[in-house]
C-alpha cells in the first residue's frame, strides 16, 4: 500500500499529533515499511481460519454487579494538569 | 409531486444496573461531578476494564423479546475518536459481532425490522463555562452501560415512530432492564432520516438528528427535516450528510460542526476484553424467565376478565400498574371494579403525587379490602373514596379507619325509612313541588336524607324509599327488619 502525504496529514490530524514537515517525510517512509510487512502477511492464503482478536484463550471474564465505592474524587483530580475541585477541564469542546 | 418520508432510528437505552459495564461505580443517577468515579471510567493508564455479568444479561433479554437472533460469540471494538466526554480517546463498543441482530417489532399492522443491538458504555457530560472559557468534564455518566437499538429505515411517518418507541420503552420496562426515561436521558433517540418521490425504491441522502428529548421533541424534528429537506430538492439543490442537532427553543434542527471527520472511527478488536461464549443453557434459562410482556397481558386480561381494551391499554401502561392490578383481583376483588379504582382513584392519586407506580404505598390488600366493603353494601362509593384517599400515602388498616370515623354504611333500612319521614313533614313546600312535576325538587329531599344521615345510607336505597313514599307509600313496617 502507497502511503502518501496527505494520509500521513489526515492520520495525524484524527489522532491530534501536529508533525513538523521535516518528521513527515520520515514517517511516511517508515509508515510505508509497516504496513509493508503486512502485504507479507497477506500473502498467506487464510481462508477457513477463523481471524484471531485475542492471543490468550480466555472467554467469559466476567464480574457481578456489586457496587463497590468510587475513587476520592481529590485523589482522581490529583494529576489532571488543570486545577478544579469538581472536574476535570478541558480547552472548549461545546457548542 | 409527493414526498415519501424514510425514518430509521438508533435508540441507546440506560441499563438498569447497579453498577457501570466495566467498572464497579454506581451508575446513580446525578451525584456532584465526578464521584461516581475510578481510575477505570476515567480512562487512566494501566487499568483493565472487566465486564459486568448483568449487561450481558440484560442485552441478550432485550434481544430476546425483540425477535432478534443472539451472537453465541461476541465481542467488543474499539471506536476511536478524540472527544474529552469519553476520556479513553475510544469508547468500548460492539461493531463486528453484536450481540443480536435481525429482530423485528410489530406495531399496529406493521413489522419494523431490528438491524442490530449492541453494548458500549455511555460517554461523560461536558459542561462549558463561560467565565473561565473552559469545558468541565464529569465522568460520573461515563461507562454507563448502554444498548444500542438500530432498526432498518422502515419508518414512514411521526406517528410510526412513536409508535415503535412507546412499543420499545413498554418492552424493556417490563423486562426492567431499563428505566426508560427520557427526561434522565436514559432512553434517548437519533433519527436517521431522508426523503424520496413517494414510489421511489431508492433512497435519498439522509440527515442524523441528536438531542432529541421527548417524544413530542421528536415528531416536531421529523416534520421540520422532512420539509428542510424538501425544501432543498425542489430548489435544485442537495441535502449534505451531516449530523444535526435538534433546538427545541427555535424549533428547527441545525448542522454540528464538531464532527467533521469523526466518520472515521478506525474501529479494532479491544483486547482488553475476552470475548463471551453464550451456551444454549444459558439462552434458554434466560428465554424461560422472561417475564409477560404488555402485549401477552393485555389479551389475557380481555380473554379472561372480558375488561374493555381502554382498560387493559391504560393498567398495562406500566409494569407496576399492572401487578398492582393482578395482584388486587387475586384477592377476590371483580376485576372491572378493580380497573375503574385504578384508572380513576389510583392514577389521580398518584398523579396528584408525581409518584411511580413502584413507589406507591398502597398495596392491593388495603385495595381489595376497599372494594369489598363496598361490595358488602358497608360503605358507600363517595364515603369509599373519602377512606382511599385517607389511607393512600400510609397504606393505613381500612377497616380500623372506618370505625374510628363512623363512616359505615347505615344498613338499618327501619332508621332510613324514620329520617325519610321526617324530611317529607318537614318539607311541604318540596313535597308539592315534586308532586307538580319539578323534578328538582326531588333532589333536595334525597340531599336532605342524605345530610341527616351524614352521607352514610346507600344513596340508592334512599332513592328508592323516597320514591315509594311519594308516590303514596306508606312507612315500610317491620322496625329493624332488613329492607324490602
Amino acid at each position: 500500500m502507497k502511503i502518501t502525504t496527505e494520509l500521513v496529514d489526515y492520520i495525524s490530524e484524527l489522532s491530534r499529533l501536529s508533525l513538523p514537515e521535516e518528521e513527515k517525510a520520515a514517517m511516511t517512509a517508515q509508515l510505508e515499511r509497516i504496513v509493508g510487512y503486512m502485504d507479507v502477511l497477506n500473502r498467506l492464503d487464510t481462508a477457513g481460519v477463523e481471524p484471531m482478536s485475542h492471543v490468550f484463550p480466555l472467554v467469559n471474564v466476567l464480574r457481578e454487579d456489586e457496587v463497590i465505592p468510587s475513587q476520592d474524587r481529590a485523589e482522581l483530580l490529583a494529576g489532571a494538569p488543570a486545577p478544579d475541585p469538581e472536574a476535570f477541564l478541558v480547552p472548549r469542546a461545546v457548542e | 409531486m409527493t414526498w415519501e418520508t424514510v425514518i430509521g432510528l438508533e435508540t441507546h437505552v440506560e441499563l438498569a444496573t447497579k453498577t457501570k459495564i466495566f467498572c464497579s461505580c454506581t451508575t446513580a443517577f446525578g451525584g456532584d461531578p465526578n464521584t461516581h468515579c475510578c481510575p477505570v471510567c476515567t480512562g487512566m493508564p494501566g487499568t483493565l476494564p472487566v465486564l459486568n455479568k448483568r449487561v450481558l444479561e440484560f442485552a441478550v433479554k432485550a434481544g430476546l423479546a425483540l425477535n432478534c437472533s443472539i451472537t453465541r460469540y461476541t465481542k467488543f471494538d474499539r471506536k476511536n475518536y478524540f472527544y474529552p466526554d469519553l476520556p479513553k480517546a475510544y469508547q468500548i463498543s460492539q461493531l463486528y459481532l453484536p450481540i443480536c441482530r435481525d429482530g423485528r417489532v410489530d406495531i399496529g399492522g406493521k413489522t419494523v425490522r431490528i438491524h442490530e443491538l449492541h453494548m458500549e458504555e455511555d460517554a461523560g457530560k461536558l459542561v462549558h463555562d463561560p467565565w473561565i472559557d473552559q469545558t468541565r468534564a464529569d465522568y460520573n455518566r461515563c461507562g454507563v452501560p448502554l444498548i444500542e437499538i438500530v432498526t432498518e429505515p422502515d419508518f414512514r411517518t411521526a406517528e410510526e415512530v412513536i409508535a415503535y418507541l412507546e412499543k420499545l420503552k413498554e418492552t424493556l420496562q417490563y423486562l426492567g432492564v431499563s428505566d426508560c426515561k427520557m427526561q434522565e436521558g436514559s432512553l434517548r433517540c437519533d433519527v436517521n432520516l431522508s426523503v424520496r418521490p413517494a414510489g421511489s425504491g431508492e433512497l435519498g441522502t439522509r440527515t442524523e438528528m441528536k438531542n432529541l428529548s421527548s417524544f413530542k421533541a421528536i415528531a416536531r424534528a421529523i416534520a421540520y427535516e422532512a420539509n428542510r429537506q424538501i425544501e432543498l430538492i425542489t430548489e435544485g439543490k442537495r441535502v449534505v450528510q451531516e449530523t444535526r442537532r435538534w433546538d427545541e427553543n427555535k424549533d428547527a434542527t441545525y448542522a454540528m460542526r464538531s464532527k467533521e471527520n469523526a466518520q472515521d472511527y478506525r474501529y479494532f478488536p479491544e483486547p482488553d476484553i475476552p470475548p463471551v461464549r453464550l451456551s444454549e443453557e444459558y439462552l434458554d434459562a434466560l428465554r424461560a424467565a422472561l417475564p409477560e410482556l404488555a402485549g401477552a397481558k393485555r389479551a389475557r386480561y380481555q380473554a379472561d376478565y372480558s375488561l374493555p381494551e381502554y382498560d387493559c391499554q391504560m393498567i398495562t401502561s406500566d409494569p407496576a400498574l399492572a401487578a398492582f392490578f393482578e395482584d388486587t383481583v387475586a384477592l377476590g376483588a371483580p376485576p372491572k371494579q378493580a380497573a375503574n379504582w385504578i384508572m380513576g382513584q389510583v392514577l389521580a392519586a398518584l398523579s396528584a403525587r408525581a409518584m411511580e407506580p413502584k413507589a406507591m404505598p398502597l398495596t392491593p390488600p388495603t385495595l381489595a379490602r376497599l372494594i369489598a366493603l363496598v361490595g358488602e353494601g358497608r360503605l358507600n362509593r363517595n364515603t369509599a373514596v373519602k377512606v382511599f384517599e385517607a389511607v393512600f400515602d400510609s397504606d393505613g388498616d381500612v377497616d380500623a379507619y372506618v370505625r374510628e370515623h363512623g363512616l359505615e354504611q347505615i344498613s338499618d333500612a327501619s332508621l332510613v325509612e324514620d329520617v325519610v319521614t321526617r324530611v317529607l313533614a318537614s318539607n311541604p313546600k318540596s313535597v308539592a313541588d315534586f308532586r307538580a312535576g319539578k323534578d328538582k325538587a326531588f333532589g333536595f329531599l334525597v340531599g336532605q336524607v342524605m345530610r341527616e344521615l351524614k352521607g352514610k345510607a346507600d344513596p340508592r336505597a334512599v332513592n328508592e324509599r323516597l320514591r315509594a313514599r311519594l308516590a303514596g307509600e306508606g312507612p315500610a313496617p317491620s322496625r329493624g327488619g332488613p329492607r324490602e
